[in-house]
C-alpha cells in the first residue's frame, strides 16, 4: 500500500521493540467476543488509474453548471470562481494542516482567518465576525441561540421568505431546548409582513429572522424589521445566502442588524453538490463573549513582532463543556480562506461589478419573463439576482421540457410553499450570458413547457 | 541525532489591507451583455470602507508567504492525538475536484445526479460495514454536528416511548465537545469518573431512570479500548438508557472489532481522521453518524436510498429529527474518503489500523522510561505520557515548543484532562520507523536538555516564525480585525 511504509522487516523490528510477536497480540485488550472474525466485506483496492477511471465513470453520470444552462439558485449560487484561489489552497502548508494550536508554526493559517474576519465585518458591516461556521443554514441556528441566551427569552419569529431549509436547520437546532418558533407571513410583494410582525413581536421574543435578500429574491426591508424589533428589546438576525447582494446593498448592520448570519459559497466555493460551504457570523461589539466559534486575535511576541493568536477560548466546548456558547470545534478553515482569496481579488471594485452584473442580468431576465403570455413576476418587491416567476402550465411539466432543452430552469417552490405550487424561483449570475437568458425565454415561448 | 528543524529565508508579509492601493484589480469580469439597471438608491451602500485593492500577483505573493509560515502533514511529522493527522493522498484531491463531481447544484434533480448519489450511497453502505451499525448518514458538517444529531436521535427515540429522561453520563475524559452536544440535545450532563478505563461499577452507581444516555469514546482518548464495553451496554441497556460512541478514534478499530457489534447504539464518524480527507487547517470535515436499526427512522434527511435501480434523495419522515444543514452536508469530503476506501479496499483498512497501532506501540516503547506513563494498560492508536519526569522546572508547554525547534508539530498537549500535563502522541500508521525513530530522539534529546539546560525549553521554540505569544494580552483586549489607522 503506497500510503504506508511500512516493509515486512520494520514490522518485525518494531514488534520485537514493542516486545510482542504478532500484529494480533496489540489488540489483546479488544475482547475476543467483539472481534471481528471476517474480512470487511468491501470491495477490492483499486490502483491509482483504476480509481481515476471510475470516478470519472461517476462523474460523467451527472449534470453540472457547465454542461446544463442553470438558473438553479435558492441558497447554492454558480459563481466566478478565479483561478488563483485553487492554486493557493492546494498549497499543503494550508490544507494538511489542522486548527492553530501551536500558533508559532501556525500564522499563516491564523493570518489568513483574521483577515477573513475583517473582511466579513467590513461586508456585513458588524464590529466581530468569527473564523466560520458549518454553513448559513447552521449558522443562523447558532444565531437564534445566541439571541436565546442574550435575551434570557424563549420565544423566536422567523419570516415565511426565510429560506426553508434554514427554517428548517434552526427547527432541528431548537427541538429539544423548550423555544417557541413562530412563523412570520410574507406579504404581496414578497417582502416579510410588517404589520404581521408587528403584531407578533412581544416582550417575550427573543429573535427574529429575515433573509437578506430572502428566499423569494425580495431585497428586506431591514430597516423597519429592525426598529419593530428593537423596540420590544428582541434581537434582529438577518441570514444571508446570496453575499454578492452585499456588494450593492446596504449592510445589515448599517440596517440596525443585531447578529448577520450567512453563507460564503458564492464567494469562490464550488457548487459540489451543497458542500462543504461556509457559516460566517458576525456580531455586535458588546456581544462578542456570547458568540459561538473560533476567534483570532492580534498579539505580540516575546520579541515584539506582531503575531495571531486563538483567543477568547474561555467562550468554547474545550474549556466550557456543556456551558460552551456552541458545540463546535472543526469549522470550514479552508473555505474560509477561499473566500478570503476571492475577496482579496475581488476587493472593493469587483464585488461591487459583480453585484451589478447580477442585478443587471436578472432584471433582464426578469423583464423577458415578464412579457410571455402563461408566465408572471410573483412578486413585485425589488430583487436582486433571483426572482420568482408564476406558471400557467404545471411547473413540473416546465422544468421537465426544459431540461429537454438542456437548461436547469428553476427550483419548485411547490415541496416548500404549498401556496406558491404554480412558482418556481429562478436565478441569474454574472455565469449566465444574455443568449443563454434568451435561450430560456425562447424555450418557454416555443412550448418547451 | 540530525536535528531537522532550521531557518531557511522567511519572508514577512503584511495584512492584505496594508498593501491596497486604490484603483488596483485583481479580476477580471465580461463586458455587461445586457442593459444595465440601477437599484433604488436608499437600498445601497456606499463602497464598502476598508475593503482592498490588490492585484492578482500582490495577492498570489501574499498568500504563498503566509502559508510558508505553516507546518501541516505535508511539512513532517504532525503527531497530534485524536486528531488523525495521517497522510492525505493526492489523488483524492484530483477525483474531489473533477467537473462533474465539484460543479454540481445540488438541487439538481436526482436522474441528472446518479454518479453522486451513487457515490454517496456507496460510501454510507462503506461506512455501515466497517463500523457494524445499520444506517449511515452522511449529512452532519464534522464530528461535534455528527454527536449533536446522535444526541438528538438518542432524545427522539426516547420521546417516542414516552421517556422524559433529562440526563447523559459523560466519563472525564471524553472531548469537550461530547457534553457541549449533549447540552444542545437539552440535556443535563453528568461527569463521570473513569481512570484508565471505564468500569461497570462507575456506570451502574450512576445508572437510574432518569438517565437517557452514556457518551463513551472508544477507544478512549487515553489511547486504551474500553474493556468493560459490552457489559456496560447491556447494564445501560436494561435500565432503559442508549450508548452514543464519539467515534473520534476509529483508527484503531477497522477491520479488528465493529462498535456496533459492541452494543454500541450510535456513532459519528471523523472522515477527516479516520478516513483520510484534509483537515484544511481547521476544517471542512466531515462527521457522518450511523445508527441501530431501532434508532434508523430519527436521522436527519434527506438521505440517499436505492431501489435496487436507481439512487433517489429520501425526503424527511415525520419521525426524523429533521436537518442538521441547508444541503446533504460536506459532499466534497464525501468524495475523498470515498476514494480512500476505494484505494485501501477490506485488507488496506484493517493494514492501516494494525500499523497505526503498531506506531503508537512503538513510540510507547522507546519513550518509557523517559517520559511518565501513567496509564500502563496496552496501547490502541494513541499513547498519552505526563510531565511529572520533566526536570528542570519545565512543563509539557515548553516540550512543545521545543519539539517546534527541532522541526516537529508538537502533540495534543494537557488534553485528556485526567492525566497532569497530558503529552498525547498519535503517529498515525503513515509514517515510517525512521520518522519515529527521529521524532524520539528528539524527545529524548529535550529530557535530557531539559535537566541540564532548561533555558532552551523556556525560550522555545527560537527557530520559528514568531517566537511565543502574549496570548493574555490578546484576551484581555481583544483586537479581532484590522482596522484603518487615523
Amino acid at each position: 500500500m503506497r500510503y504506508i511504509p511500512h516493509t515486512a522487516g520494520d514490522v518485525a523490528q518494531m514488534l520485537g521493540r514493542v516486545g510482542v510477536d504478532t500484529l494480533e497480540q496489540l489488540f489483546v485488550e479488544v475482547p475476543e467476543a467483539v472481534r471481528l472474525k471476517r474480512p470487511l466485506d468491501l470491495p477490492e483496492p483499486v490502483s491509482e488509474i483504476e480509481l481515476l477511471r471510475e470516478f470519472k465513470g461517476l462523474a460523467e453520470k451527472n449534470a453540472t453548471v457547465e454542461t446544463y444552462k442553470s438558473f438553479l439558485g435558492g441558497g447554492a449560487y454558480h459563481h466566478f470562481i478565479p483561478a488563483v484561489i485553487d492554486q493557493l489552497i492546494s498549497r499543503s502548508e494550508f490544507y494538511t494542516a489542522y486548527t492553530p494550536y501551536q500558533p508559532e508554526i501556525s500564522q499563516g493559517t491564523l493570518q489568513a482567518i483574521f483577515e477573513f474576519q475583517t473582511l466579513i465585518c467590513q461586508l456585513t458591516g458588524m464590529d466581530v465576525a468569527n473564523a466560520s461556521m458549518y454553513d448559513g443554514a447552521s449558522a443562523s441556528a447558532e444565531a437564534v441561540l445566541m439571541a436565546v441566551r442574550l435575551t434570557r427569552r424563549k420565544r423566536v419569529l422567523l419570516s415565511r421568505a426565510l429560506n426553508p431549509r434554514y427554517r428548517a436547520t434552526v427547527a432541528t437546532y431548537c427541538k429539544y431546548l423548550g423555544l417557541e418558533l413562530v412563523e412570520v407571513a410574507v406579504g404581496d410583494d414578497g417582502r416579510t409582513d410588517s404589520a404581521d410582525l408587528a403584531e407578533k413581536l412581544d416582550d417575550k421574543t427573543a429573535a427574529v429572522v429575515l433573509g437578506y435578500p430572502n428566499y423569494f429574491g425580495v431585497i428586506e426591508d431591514v430597516a423597519a424589521a429592525a426598529e419593530l424589533t428593537h423596540q420590544h428589546g428582541a434581537r434582529l438576525v438577518t441570514a444571508v445566502s446570496e453575499p454578492v447582494a452585499l456588494g450593492l446593498l446596504k449592510s445589515p448592520g448599517e440596517l440596525g442588524a443585531d447578529i448577520v448570519a450567512g453563507d460564503g459559497q458564492s464567494f469562490g466555493l464550488p457548487l459540489s453538490f451543497g458542500g462543504p460551504y461556509l457559516g460566517f457570523f458576525a456580531v455586535l461589539q458588546k456581544d462578542v463573549r456570547s458568540m459561538p466559534g473560533r476567534l483570532v486575535g492580534e498579539t505580540t511576541d516575546l520579541d515584539g513582532q506582531r503575531g495571531f493568536v486563538l483567543t477568547l477560548a474561555t467562550r468554547e466546548q474545550h474549556i466550557r463543556r456543556e456551558k460552551a456558547t456552541s458545540n463546535i470545534c472543526s469549522n470550514q478553515g479552508l473555505c474560509a480562506l477561499m473566500v478570503t482569496i476571492f475577496l482579496s481579488l475581488l476587493g472593493k471594485q469587483g464585488l461591487r461589478e459583480m453585484a451589478e452584473q447580477n442585478l443587471s442580468k436578472a432584471a433582464y431576465a426578469r423583464q423577458q419573463f415578464a412579457s410571455l403570455k402563461n408566465f408572471s413576476i410573483a412578486f413585485a418587491g425589488p430583487s436582486f439576482n433571483e426572482f420568482v416567476v408564476r406558471s400557467k402550465p404545471p411547473v413540473a411539466e416546465v422544468l421537465v421540457g426544459l431540461e429537454q432543452a438542456g437548461i436547469l430552469g428553476g427550483l419548485s417552490l411547490a415541496d416548500d410553499y404549498p401556496e406558491l405550487a404554480d412558482c418556481f424561483l429562478v436565478c441569474v449570475t454574472e455565469q449566465n450570458q444574455r443568449e443563454e437568458i434568451d435561450a430560456l425565454v425562447a424555450a418557454l415561448q416555443g412550448g418547451a413547457a | 541525532m540530525t536535528i531537522i528543524g532550521t531557518s531557511g529565508l522567511v519572508l514577512n508579509e503584511k495584512l492584505l489591507f496594508e498593501h491596497s492601493a486604490p484603483g488596483r484589480k485583481g479580476y477580471s469580469l465580461p463586458k455587461l451583455d445586457v442593459p444595465k439597471t440601477e437599484l433604488a438608491a436608499e437600498l445601497c451602500r456606499e463602497e464598502i470602507s476598508g475593503f482592498p485593492e490588490l492585484s492578482e500577483v500582490d495577492v498570489v505573493r501574499h498568500f504563498t508567504r503566509l502559508s510558508t509560515w505553516n507546518y501541516g502533514v505535508d511539512s513532517g511529522f504532525y503527531p497530534l492525538g485524536s486528531c488523525t493527522m495521517k497522510y492525505n493522498p493526492k489523488v483524492n484531491e484530483v477525483v474531489a475536484r473533477l467537473p462533474g463531481l465539484a460543479d454540481i447544484h445540488p438541487a439538481t434533480p436526482a436522474h441528472l445526479t446518479q454518479g453522486m448519489l451513487g457515490l454517496m450511497y456507496r460510501l454510507q453502505e462503506s461506512l455501515a460495514e466497517i463500523s457494524g451499525f445499520a444506517k449511515v448518514t452522511l449529512q452532519p458538517a464534522a464530528g461535534a454536528q455528527g454527536e449533536m444529531t446522535g444526541m438528538l436521535v438518542i432524545r427522539a427515540w426516547h420521546e417516542a416511548r414516552g421517556s422524559k429522561r433529562t440526563k447523559v453520563l459523560i466519563p472525564a475524559t471524553a472531548h469537550g465537545t461530547n457534553p457541549a452536544s449533549a447540552a444542545l440535545a437539552g440535556y443535563d450532563v453528568v461527569p463521570i469518573s473513569s481512570d484508565g478505563v471505564l468500569t461497570l461499577e462507575e456506570v451502574e452507581a450512576h445508572m437510574n431512570d432518569d438517565v437517557a444516555a452514556l457518551m463513551v469514546t472508544n477507544p478512549n482518548t487515553l489511547g486504551l479500548f474500553e474493556t468493560n464495553i459490552e457489559a456496560i451496554c447491556k447494564l445501560v441497556h436494561e435500565r432503559g438508557g442508549l450508548v452514543y460512541c464519539d467515534g473520534a478514534n476509529l483508527n484503531a478499530l477497522m477491520g479488528i472489532a465493529r462498535p456496533g457489534d459492541m452494543g454500541l447504539d450510535v456513532m459519528h464518524f471523523n472522515l477527516h481522521k479516520t478516513f483520510s480527507t484534509p483537515h484544511g487547517g481547521g476544517g471542512p470535515g466531515s462527521g457522518p453518524v450511523g445508527v441501530t436499526a431501532a434508532l434508523a427512522p430519527y436521522l436527519p434527511g434527506p438521505g440517499v436510498e436505492c431501489d435496487g435501480k436507481s439512487y433517489r434523495l429520501e425526503s424527511v419522515n415525520e419521525s426524523s429529527i429533521g436537518r442538521m444543514m441547508a444541503f446533504h452536508g460536506n459532499v466534497g469530503i464525501m468524495v475523498r474518503a470515498y476514494a480512500y476506501i476505494r484505494s485501501m479496499g477490506p485488507t488496506g483498512l484493517k493494514h492501516a489500523t494494525e500499523m497505526a497501532v503498531l506506531n503508537a506501540n512503538y513510540v510507547r516503547a522507546r519513550l518509557e522510561g523517559v517520559y511518565d506513563l501513567p496509564y500502563k494498560n496496552r496501547s490502541l492508536h494513541e499513547v498519552v505520557f505526563s510531565d511529572k519526569d520533566l526536570e528542570g522546572g519545565c512543563h509539557t508547554l515548553d516540550l512543545a515548543k521545543r519539539l517546534i525547534d527541532y522541526g516537529y508539530h508538537p502533540p495534543t498537549i494537557y488534553f485528556p484532562l485526567v492525566v497532569k500535563g497530558a503529552i498525547m502522541i498519535e503517529p498515525t500508521e503513515t509514517e515510517s520507523q525512521e520518522v519515529l525513530d527521529e521524532f524520539c530522539d528528539a524527545m529524548i534529546a529535550i529530557a535530557g536538555e531539559a535537566r541540564d539546560n532548561p533555558e532552551l525549553l523556556h525560550d522555545a521554540p527560537i527557530r520559528s516564525k514568531v517566537r511565543r505569544l502574549d496570548e493574555t494580552a490578546a484576551a484581555r483586549k481583544p483586537k479581532l480585525k484590522w482596522e484603518e489607522v487615523g
